[in-house]
């Protein structure tokens, strides 16, 4: 006679726990031992994710996406695959399907010169320590980068402050790359300031190293024919804070991907947008927060306006909460106000939850018109209706602008906010 | 003085179930210096009226006629009904997110007096206005009503009362909610402004509790979108007595 027994691990045995095949006292059991035929969720599909480039496991979890800086392992777009159905393929120009052989825009560095500014191979080992593409665009960005521009805060530096101005000066598809390492303590802001025209793929990789305070501003204020996919990744070590703010206003289509990564405990992630679409605008930004590790804080915000014809935004939030992150704080938001009709927002937010002994996390999305009983509350107080709207279109917004900290560039943005009210209402 | 003058007034709004009328022909007068009482029971059109003077878009005048000095007041805009000196203090005042409450009261008073406030005695103004309402000085850096209680959101709408200064209050159950301390708060503001400001006050409630701290001049009582009686004084003491059971009773 032979017995098979099954080593059931610690968190199973509690008092009090039911004993139904599959689940814990935390809910569904996603952990490998449960086999195929107990949850769907369960087996194989649980297995440690690949970041690394190979196969990718065949699931659904947004961790489980192919990565490699091989662009041959991508296969051809078609545009139906969940990453790209909301964009149009053909306005991308071809940084999908194009050799991006153009000459990449302009980096010019001002600021305190504390952080430094160097230029390294495209096949230095600088490069893929924080970022690995996961899609095509990104993949073909990779290839063709003929070099590498990296910026860094040295170690303990205080109040660095850089801007780089990334200036376009041809529609010729084009491919960068960046790398910003904010070494341990070191504490900076960096401006990715984008403007002229580009047709552009681009790489951003930031390296926050142990207790180091990073804000990173990417501002896309391209003039109206530039088209620009970029894809900007972090790892966020122990101790360590990010905050990145996608301020997207310009362009023709311009598509975001900012993710970041906790490689150490105790550290914070903040990802915060804000844009405004004109007619026949995209602007697109999908985000991915990985908590790979317990005790890490994230907090993801995007807000948006939309005005004119086919206006069209887009936002897909992912926020991945890994097994091993217990004590896990989070929350992602996305709030779109369509200012005119013809308009359109489509909002995704995404939670993937793998352990239940976290303190938070939530995920929301509204969009929505001008709420008539604001507009009538400051009306009937002798504001007029194009006032009552600037205030509160301005009022929404504010809570982005407020977040970035640097004083020239909050007055920059209310100025431009307030160009593109002006411009609704004519 | 200044005289509002509202003549057989039919007012309606669109249900799922199509054209719902609300009021069927109310007559009221009011000049300023006049406090006048609104009472009846639930659903008989009294917070209608106050937001049909005011112009919310949601109400449909089907005929009859509002004048303010004999000017058409339905002509004019929301905006223009404040500037003519018409004040609604809501029964639920919005919350307007990312708008403080300073830059909203300076707007709106460079709105209705046409040119913006001399800052130094502005800011004076409002800080005394305040702490006579008993609103904590931080309340000026906060949004417009965001997360205020319901007490505090009331002393906000008669705060901006006695900052405005408009020819005719109305007060939407502005006593709902409040507390005995903030009921007194409340009233001893509409009082000051009536006595600075020589204001006609509307005051619409369901309850008489509040007309012990502003005596009324006239006592209308609204039933089924009419008015069924008018009195002084007197009639809501009666009221307090005897409810709106004599009026509904006549209806069946």
């Amino acid at each position: 006679m032979s017995e098979t027994t099954t080593h059931i691990p610690d968190e199973k045995v509690r008092i009090g726990a039911p004993s139904i095949p599959g689940f814990t006292e935390e809910g569904e059991d996603l952990s490998p031992i449960n086999d195929n035929d107990s949850s769907p969720l369960g087996g194989a599909s649980a297995k440690a994710h690949s970041h690394g480039g190979g196969v990718g496991v065949p699931d659904s979890s947004r961790a489980g996406r192919l990565t490699s800086t091989n662009v041959e392992d991508f296969a051809k777009l078609t545009g139906r695959e969940e990453d790209w159905r909301f964009t149009p393929l053909k306005r991308l120009k071809g940084l999908h399907s194009e050799e991006l052989i153009g000459a990449a825009p302009k980096v010019e560095l001002t600021g305190n010169d504390i952080a430094k500014l160097s230029v390294v191979s495209a096949d230095d080992a600088l490069n893929g320590v924080a970022h690995t593409p996961d899609d095509r665009v990104s993949a073909n960005a990779w290839k063709f980068a003929s070099e590498t521009q990296v910026l860094t805060i040295p170690k303990n530096a205080e109040g660095a402050n850089a801007s780089v101005r990334i200036t376009g000066e041809s529609l010729a598809p084009a491919a960068q790359h960046l790398i910003i390492v904010a070494e341990e303590n070191s504490e900076a802001t960096v401006i990715l300031d984008h403007v002229g025209s580009a047709v552009l793929a681009q790489n951003v990789e930031f390296d926050v190293r142990a207790n180091a305070r990073l804000t990173v501003v990417s501002l896309q204020a391209w003039e109206d024919d530039a088209v620009h996919a970029s894809s900007q990744q972090a790892l966020v070590a122990q101790g360590a804070s990010f905050k990145h703010i996608a301020v997207s206003f310009g362009g023709d289509l311009v598509r975001v991907n900012p993710s970041a990564r906790f490689t150490g405990e105790r550290a914070e992630i903040e990802l915060y947008g804000l844009y405004f679409a004109d007619a026949g605008q995209h602007l697109e930004h999908r985000l991915f927060v990985d908590h790979a590790v317990a005790n890490c804080k994230s907090n993801v915000l995007y807000k948006g306006a939309l005005q004119g014809k086919d206006a069209h935004t887009v936002w897909v939030g992912d926020v991945l909460i890994q097994k091993e992150a217990v004590g896990t704080d989070s929350y992602e938001a996305n709030r779109n106000l369509v200012l005119t009709d013809g308009a359109r927002a489509d909002s995704v937010p995404n939670l993937e939850i793998e352990t239940g002994l976290i303190d938070g996390a939530g995920h929301a999305s509204t969009t929505g018109r001008f709420d008539d009983e604001h507009l009538f509350y400051l009306m009937a107080r002798g504001i007029d209706e194009k006032t009552a709207r600037r205030l509160v279109v301005r009022g929404f917004l504010n809570e982005i602008v407020q977040q970035i900290g640097d004083e020239a560039l909050q007055e920059r943005l209310t100025d431009t906010i307030e160009e593109e009210l002006a411009a609704t209402e004519n | 003085m200044s005289t509002l003058e509202i003549k057989d007034l039919h007012v309606s709004i669109e249900t799922e179930q199509g054209e719902k009328e609300i009021l069927k022909g109310v007559t009221l007068t009011i000049n300023t210096d006049e406090t006048h009482a609104i009472m009846g029971p639930n659903g008989s059109g009294k917070s209608t009226l106050a937001s049909t003077i005011a112009g919310h878009p949601r109400y449909n005048v089907t005929s009859g006629s509002i004048t303010l000095d004999g000017e058409d007041v339905l002509e004019m805009s929301v905006d223009e009904r404040a500037k003519a000196g018409l004040f609604l203090a809501m029964q639920y005042p919005v919350e307007v997110p990312g708008v403080t409450m300073t830059n909203f009261l300076r707007t709106a008073k460079t709105a209705i007096d046409g040119e913006a406030p001399k800052l130094r005695t502005w800011t004076k103004d409002v800080k005394e206005a305040m702490s006579k309402l008993k609103i904590d000085a931080d309340f000026a850096g906060r949004n417009v009503n965001e997360g205020f209680s319901g007490g505090e959101k009331k002393r906000v709408e008669i705060l901006q009362l006695e900052l405005f200064k408009p020819k005719f209050a109305i007060l939407d159950e502005t006593d709902s909610g409040l507390d005995v301390d903030a009921l007194k708060i409340v009233s001893e503001g509409v009082n000051r402004a009536q006595e600075e400001n020589n204001m006609g006050t509307l005051l619409i409630t369901h309850y008489t509790r509040i007309l012990r701290y502003i005596k009324p001049d006239f006592v209308h009582v609204f039933v089924d979108g009419r008015v069924a009686e008018q009195g002084g004084p007197e009639l809501a003491d009666r009221l307090e007595e005897e409810g709106y059971d004599r009026y509904l009773s006549v209806k069946a």
